[in-house]
């Protein structure tokens, strides 16, 4: 699965000569059909969450986000991305670090662990945490006797945000390790760096856009999920609703430009995020050619 | 186990990742097995392969992959074209393509669902009807996994050195026989790899369907709603069975697409 | 090691995150279209009881498909009180979880139904299909919106009223299970919540006839369009009994015993059956019942007892897996 989310430049594509350039009917022929394409699947649906949020007008779509209900749901949507992103991250890069680093038996089977819950349908994961931690579950008379709640609150929540999202970073980072070798790493060793100081000044630098790519998508997703969440939410008003399901309950209670409104947060969520990813590609390809000036300078 | 370098932290890291991952994924994973288990294997059996749940694995398995197959053309044809062609608003658009990646799959649902029954946007233009038939979720699938083949074409195709194009041009062949020969080889391990990925996403998604399928038995009822239907009647055994059945699927996909992987890795030359 | 502290300041958070119990609270597990009633009714009963005596609480909410309200509260969902589609889910509760006690059903009056409803037929302004009872609903052409009575109880209600007006009409269980299959055929969308139903209906304009919960066909109306929907009353259709019910154990466990109790009753009192009356559910106060006497048409009403001999038979007959309903999907039927 390397390569699924990964940064690139298009550096090469001025070098293309004419010989291997298609004819220009041809060439905008496929540019059309492109844009058609994404016009029909990715434009007109965000289209219409936007004109459904607004087709009451300003003040409704302010009047629903004002709401206390959305607030508690803004807010649980936060801390459930807030843990699951953090955790994710450490273990993005525990497991990167593991796995690219070192070799050793099982590797295949781990990896393929952490791919699983990218395949494996939201509502399964819901299921699972209700089978282990529900009322039939072998925890269950540990964790009431202790009054610890896990499903249908907060923790459920984060646990099943924090399944759906578990492999983006450890994703994102495994391929892009692999390419940088430990050739630099093992330097720094050698010169006497201890370990955390090599991965501090050598291994973070190198792998900071990468990961700070993973975070974005990880989060984008941790803040949009709705089939997992919505099995172990128990949809308690200003309680356990996450955004997505306050959406969801605003449009069953017939408040379809509330609904929107709510939505629209999230897709503008989702174009921030991808405004954000675009700059970091630029600031990363910047880099990348300065450094190159440099090099070319120095000797 | 053996340790490769001189860098530490092998224990540490493993130890937690392996802790982590079976924490996150394994137990519960392995809970649906044991809740699955429940069952014994004639019972099991039965409802694995219950006439309800095959036409369910046919509608989500067979709309998976038409649409992972329409995001293979058109991921291709995107990928080139963000790859090869200047235009105006490309810059606009390649962000665009993340989009499905964020956005809650509800809301994708139900703006699918706004936009193509015979009173939405789209859906008036047609004489035909897409939402509540399987053809609407098809489309909600295609939404779902349009970023994948883009995604992995895209480096590749980047990557690859015009030399060879320019070789194959001056050896005589013409603009089709060089794609046909020279670069279609080389982008293939991507494409199946985005392939799968789009299908595998595609075969477990529920948000988005839901609103668009109109979930009549047998007709356009995916396997995900089939596990609710179950779970909503308190059959958990019944529920987990399906969610088994579903995540072996799921397993052999990933196997397979992680063998791809090792094998284009080791055509290209093996990083 | 420091991995394992920050471990450890998360899962402190998360603990932490989960609300102090300031003031007690109460919450109310309901299915779908009871939404706008118990806002209302939650309001009133916070005053009464910060009247009464001088605590504020609060009362929270959760709605869904009745199935899976229940199915949460099954999983271990710890509401305090259940305010229910039909009897079958209570008793399940009680069955699978030893929550509440198996005589719940007893312990309020009228089946622990503080209000009742009927299922009704919404049909588009002018009713252009002219679909005046059920048997026009399999007419050529007509299409029906109903949800999946596997997953939604308004949906159970649907079916069992069509069920009974095909008996009665045409004699046999076998001829109302031909009909019951004919008007499944003209299903295009099974939704799993009445509101999904209520809303592709109106929302998406898909259907000729709605078959709606009566106070989700009023509210429809109200809310989404007073020209565009009428409501047409069959000859026959079914007492809808939507039961409450505290559920002993949690509310124990939470010490809002009392405030669950209260709830449950002030449903009962005068405040209570006006505010149905007023959501379009059908008041049992005989007082109310003459009051709200204009809004509701006469329908003749059958009951889950009399004609399916109550929702334990009912639910395994027609509903549960390999049931009447299964069979109507099955290839060749």
């Amino acid at each position: 699965m390397a390569g699924t989310i990964t940064t690139l430049g298009n550096s090469h594509a001025p070098r293309i000569s004419n010989v291997t350039q298609e004819s220009r009917p041809v060439r905008w022929l496929l540019i059309s059909l492109a844009i058609a394409f994404l016009f029909l699947f990715l434009a007109l649906p965000l289209a219409a969450v936007f004109s459904e949020a607004f087709s009451r007008g300003w003040q409704v779509y302010w009047q629903a986000l004002q709401e206390p209900d959305a607030w508690a749901a803004i807010r649980l949507t936060l801390i459930a991305a807030g843990i699951a992103v953090p955790l994710n991250v450490i273990f993005g890069v525990a497991a990167a670090w593991a796995i690219t680093k070192f070799s050793f038996r099982g590797k295949q089977f781990l990896i393929t662990l952490i791919d699983l819950p990218f395949a494996v349908s939201p509502v399964i994961a819901g299921l699972t945490y209700v089978l282990l931690y529900g009322s039939h579950g072998p925890l269950w008379s540990w964790l009431s006797e202790h009054d610890i709640k896990i499903i249908f609150a907060t923790p459920g929540i984060v646990m099943a945000t924090i399944f759906v999202t578990f492999p983006f970073i450890a994703r994102e980072l495994i391929p892009l390790m692999e390419e940088q070798g430990t050739s630099h790493e093992e330097a720094a060793l050698t010169l006497g760096a201890s370990g955390w100081q090599t991965f501090r000044r050598i291994t973070l630098p190198a792998i900071k856009w990468g990961l700070l790519y993973g975070i974005i998508l990880c989060n984008a997703r941790a803040m949009g999920e709705f089939g997992a969440v919505s099995v172990v939410s128990g949809h308690i008003r200003g309680q356990t609703n996450t955004l997505p399901l306050h959406i969801e309950i605003a449009y069953n209670e017939y408040h379809f430009a509330a609904a929107f409104a709510c939505a629209s947060l999230l897709a503008l969520l989702a174009l921030a995020t991808l405004f954000v990813k675009s700059l970091l590609e630029w600031k990363e390809r910047h880099e990348r050619f300065l450094a190159s000036q440099a090099a070319r300078k120095e000797p | 186990m053996r340790q490769r370098s001189v860098i530490p932290g092998f224990g540490l890291s493993l130890g937690y990742t392996a802790f982590y991952a079976g924490l996150v994924v394994f137990i519960p994973l392995a809970a649906l097995f044991i809740e699955a288990s429940n069952l014994g294997w004639g019972e099991l059996w039965q409802t694995i392969s219950a006439p309800q749940a095959v036409a369910s694995y046919r509608l989500s398995f067979g709309a998976s992959l038409v649409a992972a197959s329409l995001n293979l053309i058109f991921g291709l044809l995107v990928a080139w074209v963000l790859v090869r062609y200047p235009f105006p608003g490309k810059k606009f658009i390649d962000a665009l393509v993340d989009l499905p990646f964020a956005l809650p799959t509800a809301v994708a649902g139900i703006a699918l669902t706004a936009l193509y029954t015979p009173n939405g946007w789209v859906g008036h233009l047609l004489n035909f009807k897409v939402a509540y038939t399987p053809l609407g979720v098809v489309v909600a699938l295609t939404f779902i996994g349009l970023p994948f083949v883009v995604r992995t074409v895209q480096p590749v195709l980047a990557e690859l050195e015009a030399e060879i194009e320019e070789a194959a041009a001056s050896l005589g062949a013409n603009r089709w026989q060089t794609f046909r020969r020279v670069l279609f080889p080389a982008l293939l391990p991507a494409m199946l790899t985005g392939f799968a990925l789009a299908f595998a996403r595609a075969v477990g998604e529920y948000g988005s369907v839901v609103f668009i399928s109109g979930n009549m038995p047998f007709r356009t009822e995916i396997t995900p709603l089939l596990i609710i239907t179950k779970l909503e009647q308190y059959n958990y055994a019944g529920a987990a069975a399906l969610g088994v059945a579903m995540l072996l699927v799921s397993f052999a996909l990933l196997l397979i697409i992680n063998s791809l992987q090792h094998w284009s890795a080791k055509k290209t030359g093996g990083k | 090691m420091s991995f394992r502290s920050l471990l450890a300041v998360f899962g402190l958070a998360t603990l932490l995150s989960a609300p102090a119990f300031a003031d007690r609270e109460i919450l109310n597990v309901s299915y779908d279209p009871t939404r706008e009633l118990y806002k209302e009714f939650n309001a009133a009963f916070i005053k009464k009881w910060q009247k009464e005596h001088g605590e504020t609480i609060t009362v929270r909410q959760s709605h869904g498909g009745a199935g899976k309200q229940t199915r949460a509260i099954i999983d271990g969902l710890e509401g305090d009180v259940a305010t229910l589609a039909l009897a079958y889910d209570i008793d399940s509760i009680s069955e699978k979880t030893g929550i509440i006690p198996k005589n719940w059903q007893s312990r309020l009056p009228n089946n622990s139904a503080p209000y009742t409803s009927t299922i009704v037929l919404l049909v588009r302004k002018g009713n252009p299909k002219g679909i005046h009872d059920w048997d026009d609903l399999i007419k050529p052409g007509v299409e029906v919106i109903t949800p999946n009575p596997k997953t939604s109880g308004g949906a159970r209600w649907n079916y069992l009223a069509a069920w009974a007006y095909a008996k009665k009409k045409y004699g046999s269980d076998e001829k109302a299970r031909d009909f019951i299959t004919k008007l499944y055929r003209h299903v295009p969308v099974l939704d799993s919540g009445a509101r999904g139903s209520t809303n592709t209906f109106v929302k998406r304009g898909i259907g000729d006839v709605l078959l709606a919960w009566e106070n989700e066909a009023f509210l429809a109306i109200n809310e989404l369009g007073k020209d565009q929907f009428e409501i047409v009353v069959p000859s026959i259709s079914i007492l809808a009994e939507p039961p409450v019910t505290v559920l002993d154990k949690n509310a124990k466990k939470h010490g809002t015993l009392d405030i669950a109790q209260a709830y449950l009753e002030f449903l009962y009192s005068p405040t209570g059956q006006d505010l149905a009356g007023k959501h379009y559910y059908r008041p049992t106060d005989p007082k109310f019942v003459k009051k709200y006497a204009n809004q509701f048409p006469k329908v003749n009403l059958v009951t889950v007892d009399n004609a399916f001999g109550g929702w334990q038979k009912a639910q395994k007959t027609h509903f549960n897996d390999g049931g009447v309903f299964d069979h109507i999907y099955q290839p060749g039927n």
